[in-house]
């Protein structure tokens, strides 16, 4: 195994004395920066130490020391393992400078610090609310907030046993309970204020232009929430300039849960089945990401023969989200469902796999903490052999032949939607989105993670930064996929798939952790914070369907509005994800 | 040449489109020698689900099922044993691990008592599974330690209403169980008989 660069050959201390101090709580790692230095340190950190990629930005609340900390993560586009840095307020007045200015990549994370924590970024070129709407009181996952049906603090509920008589919570709790509304608010003075006219000002503005003696206004789109091309409930407000996109804003959160609020009052194993929903077409990556975050927390390994069955899983789930990918994709240019139906029908058969393993085709709850829930049985794994061997790699081809050198789609995806690799890095993509910007960072090999170190695979990129690369690039993947599923499944051995004892309440020493794999739309990590109680204290979702649209007005100013629909498709979002 | 991928890729549909047939025939030519279909049958679905599909690959649902596996998972129910003459002896004992572990919390059990003593007795007295806040993840059947709880395997619950399941509607015999799971009930009988064994040979060695 390549031993990464670890985090302990940089000593932030020494160079920034007095402003930089190690993170010293037990079971925490990092460097606590002061945060009226945060620019400064950050600055360094990105340009004399190389961390180039922002990955994540997320906060936490300690009422108990009155502190609220941002947590960020980092790392080298060259390899290694992350970094992680830190800066504490205190938590009456959670002010902190925006790192937009160095990282662009904080833009949209910032803005989600703000909307669920209350954290002020000053200099933050647009901090709103992100998830929730405008008008929403309170910050949800701050320690004291409370939901609408708000029971109990932690799960398991005292009301379900040894005397559970049945109540639907409706019942139990009124609408008006727990329901917080601005301090004075009379809703017999209330005069209604557009909650959207802070979303429109953050566009270019309008303007009158004279072009060619004819005064022209530029218009301004609403694309979505409810538009067929969206891919679910997600909207952009596009200003326009005739049919040329001159400024673009994505607005998020309505299929917003608060799955980390959940997963603060679940238990450890709960949230597992809870991961299955982020993204619900690789539930198997989902429960991978998390999976690894908790194993880290409680120091334990993982039985070999399980990390081999994950290793199948996220390849196979792999294959089949790039293969839906593609036949979605082909849908937003307009050729209606044959790609797509070509695609599903190689998905059916994986997800015949799954549900005879996991017992689920979607919602696959499959892994536990130091292995997996039941192993592969012989009958799913000839399965798997034959379809690895036999028909997906046909497949894939067919799906190569049918499009790839289509001079429709050539046409409508070359040189579209272009995005640097300088400005893919600064913007936080990871994932194939990153890849196909010429930055062949691929966690599985910089990183490596469960077995993967075992396997020969190559990380495809590309360099042109277009929307035919972001093609091309996830294509190859499921190739090399494939490659990996052949060795792994040769090298499967035999043996326990659980590490441990099956138990449903673990033991977890205080500290934190993040976790991350590479999920087939990006990096997709879990920060988790355990104050050694059965409950999470913190539990963060890093998802790269998020994330990844930050970029997503670069790569949409100058292209027509048609377009836009082809550019979102290709960032290959997911809205179970995207607003948790 | 300009459209040559445009041909490429058409082919691609063309053969699709011929297999279709070609598939059609193939299975009118089966009909007439063996006997097998290929729609409403359980080897054309069984042809439809493995590596060799090809043609038109659709599920006539509900006419036409796919078979579960036995690990597929749907709303869980109650094991009871079937006594000598036709009593329902349930499994549970009403220990709450399934309550507390379900992640939704849609497990209400009130613990038996004793009306003669008073004090708890192995047995739920009532028990509801709120099959709308279900997420079929199977915790409860997994970490259940009496085998007395196990996913369904039966999909079909649509409904007008709120779906609240009581105890009456989540018992099931184990026979049930044993059909629709029979590697794990023979393995979980086995495991069971062992453990039994086991403790009575203790029983024995203490009392010699
Ligand atoms: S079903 Fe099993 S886990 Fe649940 S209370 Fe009964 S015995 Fe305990
Ligand atoms: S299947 Fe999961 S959600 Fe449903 S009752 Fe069992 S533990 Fe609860």
């Amino acid at each position: 195994m390549t031993t990464p660069a670890s985090v302990s050959t940089v000593d932030l201390a020494a160079r920034f004395p007095g402003i930089v101090s190690a993170d010293s709580r037990p079971g925490y790692s990092g460097w606590i920066i002061n945060a009226d230095k945060l620019i400064e340190v950050a600055t360094a950190i990105r340009d004399e130490f190389g961390y180039d990629l922002l990955s994540s930005v997320t906060g936490v609340d300690y009422p108990a020391d009155g502190k609220m900390e941002v947590v960020y993560h980092a790392f080298k586009t060259t390899g290694g393992s992350i970094f992680v840095f830190k800066v504490q307020m205190p938590r009456d007045d959670p002010v902190v400078s925006s790192l937009v200015p160095v990282w662009k990549g904080a833009e949209l994370q910032e803005r989600e610090a703000w909307d669920l924590l209350g954290i002020k970024f000053t200099n933050h070129p647009d901090l709103r609310r992100i998830l929730m709407w405008e008008g929403f009181e309170g910050h949800p996952l701050r320690k004291d907030w409370k939901e609408p049906f708000y029971e109990e603090e932690l799960k398991p509920f005292k009301s379900r046993w040894p005397d559970g008589k049945h109540t639907i919570a409706e019942a139990k709790n009124p609408f008006r309970d727990n329901v917080q509304f601005p301090v004075g608010f009379d809703p017999e003075k209330y005069t209604f204020e557009d909650p959207e006219q802070a979303l429109y000002t953050s566009l270019r503005k309008y303007q009158s232009e004279d072009k060619d003696g004819i005064k022209t206004d530029h218009i301004l789109v609403n694309m979505g929430p409810q538009h067929p091309s969206t891919h679910g409930v997600f909207r952009a407000v596009v200003m326009l300039d005739g049919e040329d996109i001159v400024s673009l804003k994505p607005v998020m959160g309505y299929l917003h849960r608060n799955h980390e609020k959940i997963g603060e009052r679940n238990t450890f194993l709960q949230n597992m089945p809870y991961t299955d929903r982020l993204d619900y077409f690789n539930s198997m990556s989902n429960n991978f990401g998390y999976a690894l975050a908790v194993e880290k927390l409680m120091g334990i390994q993982v039985a070999e023969r399980a990390d081999y069955i994950r290793v199948i899983m996220a390849e196979l789930t792999r294959i089949q989200n790039h293969l839906i990918w593609a036949g979605m994709m082909l849908n937003d240019l307009g050729a209606m469902y044959t790609p797509a139906l070509y695609a599903f029908e190689e998905r059916e058969l994986i997800l015949d796999i799954f549900e005879a393993t996991a017992g689920s085709r979607m919602m696959c709850n499959y892994f536990r903490f130091g292995g997996v829930a039941r192993d592969m049985t012989e009958d799913a794994l000839r399965k798997t052999r034959e379809l690895v061997h036999d028909r997906l790699p046909g497949k894939v081809d067919e799906m190569d032949r049918l499009l790839t050198d289509n001079e429709v789609l050539v046409s409508r995806l070359k040189g579209m939607g272009y995005l640097s690799a300088e400005d893919a890095i600064n913007t936080s993509m990871t994932g194939p989105m990153l890849r196909a910007s010429g930055v062949p960072y691929d966690i599985r090999r910089a990183d490596p993670y469960s077995v993967y170190d075992r396997f020969e695979f190559d990380v495809v990129s590309r360099p042109e930064g277009d929307m035919y690369a972001r093609y091309l690039v996830r294509i190859e993947e499921m190739r090399q996929s494939l490659k990996i599923l052949e060795q792994a499944l040769k090298q499967i051995p035999a043996g326990p798939i659980l590490s441990g004892k099956p138990q449903y309440q673990v033991k977890i020493q205080p500290g934190e952790a993040y976790g991350r794999v590479e999920a087939p739309k990006g990096e997709l990590g879990y920060y988790i914070v355990s104050n050694g109680k059965p409950n999470p204290y913190r539990y963060h979702v890093r998802a790269p369907s998020f994330i990844n649209l930050t970029s997503l007005e670069m790569l949409c100013v100058g292209e027509k509005i048609a377009d836009f629909v082809a550019i979102l498709g290709a960032v290959d979002i997911v809205l179970g994800e995207l607003d948790r | 040449m300009y459209g040559k991928g445009l041909l490429k890729g058409l082919g691609v549909t063309f053969v699709r489109f011929f297999n279709t047939y070609w598939e059609d025939l193939t299975w009118m030519w089966r009909r007439v020698t063996t006997g097998e279909k290929r729609y409403h049958s359980a080897e054309g679905i069984a042809h439809r689900s493995s590596k060799n599909t090809r043609g038109i690959f659709t599920v006539q649902y509900p006419e036409e099922k796919l078979p579960v596996p036995e690990e597929f998972r749907y709303i869980p129910f109650l094991v009871y044993d079937e006594g000598a003459d036709g009593a329902k002896e349930i499994r549970c004992t009403s220990c709450g691990i399934c309550s507390k572990v379900c992640p939704p919390q849609c497990i209400w059990i009130v613990r038996g008592t004793d009306p003669s003593t008073g004090r708890p007795k192995p047995q739920p007295a009532e028990f509801y599974i709120d099959a709308d806040i279900c997420m079929n993840c199977g915790f409860c059947a997994e970490y259940c330690p009496f085998d007395a709880i196990k996913m369904d395997h039966d999909y079909e619950l649509a409904s007008y209403t709120r779906t609240l399941l009581p105890m009456e509607k989540l018992m099931k015999p184990a026979s049930y169980y044993a059909e629709i799971r029979p590697l794990n009930a023979a393995r979980e009988d086995e495991a069971r008989k062992a453990k039994e064994a086991a403790k009575a040979a203790k029983a024995e060695a203490a009392a010699a």
